[in-house]
């Protein structure tokens, strides 16, 4: 299992990386006592097929091994607060996975460093475009690597200088946001 | 609060390091950042390789990620890979033997045998 919620951003974007994405929307808001975690990306998308399998933990894309664990650890972190999964694709479209969250279950797992998934996701793939959304009490956060890169005017994103300030600008972001809404955050 | 601003002061600085960075980048870290690395701690190990390679101002040396590299059990795994594509492969790693493995493997050429996957996996 993955410990935290940050995690889990992490690692199932690397599934749209996978999928030749070139701008990928992550999406955190808090409406209700609900979590809502989105992610959508504009990458190859899945056959009705493989849409259909992608749930079971005996389906993945990878070769080396024949079990995937991404998609199936998250639906249960939501499933196990009493909330829902959703995943829809369109081959040639893109990806829009969702996940809801119940804030105040005991079985919520907490946020994590949300800062560092996104560096990591932009070290990794630095031409991808990155959108992150926060959400909660009618206040908004949006980090859009567009407009960073705008601001570098040639300098690479992913140098690590400038990744330690994209971590630290988006979790300003989830304090203002997420500060009192989340338990953890205070 | 931060603002996007603050970047146009970082990119003169960060331009200016790319500059002296003339050896080019010859030896490259690699951390697998599958679920499986990630749900056993590779993240920790990923920082900890890119803040000490800064500390150090270490400048021929690119850290990246890559996906399930097939032996979970022994997650999180580095290779550390030099210019004539000779690769050496850790495993079971956490933040700790990453700094050693910058100051022992990458500063000074000795590679640290105790975290090899020929010493592990044993």
């Amino acid at each position: 299992m993955l410990r935290d919620i940050s995690l889990h951003i992490h690692d199932l974007s690397e599934n749209s990386i996978t999928a030749g994405a070139t701008l990928i929307r992550i999406s955190l808001s808090a409406e209700d006592g609900i979590l809502t975690f989105r992610l959508s990306d504009n990458g190859k998308g899945m056959s009705p097929e493989l849409l259909a399998r992608v749930e079971d933990p005996f389906t993945t894309s990878r070769t080396e091994r024949k079990v995937g664990m991404g998609i199936p650890f998250f639906k249960l972190a939501c499933e196990q607060t009493g909330g829902a999964f959703k995943i829809e694709s369109e081959p040639g479209k893109g990806t829009v996975l969702t996940g809801k969250l119940v804030i105040g279950n005991i079985d919520r797992i907490p946020l994590g460093d949300v800062g560092e998934t996104v560096s990591m996701l932009i070290l990794e793939s630095p031409d991808t475009r990155f959108v992150v959304e926060l959400a909660a009490r009618g206040d908004s956060f949006v980090l859009d690597t567009d407009e960073v890169r705008e601001q570098l005017d040639g300098a690479p994103i992913s140098d690590f200088e400038i990744l330690q300030w994209i971590k630290e600008y988006v979790n300003e972001g989830v304090l203002n946001i997420f500060g009192g809404v989340l338990d953890e955050i205070t | 609060m931060k603002s996007l601003e603050e970047l146009r002061a970082l990119k003169a600085k960060v331009k200016n390091d790319m500059t002296l960075r003339d050896g080019g980048e010859d030896t490259r870290v690699v951390v697998g950042m599958a679920t499986c690395g990630i749900a056993a701690g590779a993240r920790p190990v990923m920082n900890a390789f890119l803040e000490e390679v800064s500390k150090r101002n270490i400048k021929n040396v690119q850290v990246t990620m890559t996906g399930c590299m097939g032996l979970c059990r022994l997650e999180p795994i580095v290779e550390v890979i030099d210019k004539d594509g000779n690769k050496v492969t850790y495993v079971k790693m956490n933040a700790e033997k990453a700094v050693r493995v910058v100051a022992e493997h990458l500063v000074n050429g000795q590679v640290v045998n105790e975290y090899t996957i020929g010493a592990v996996a044993q």
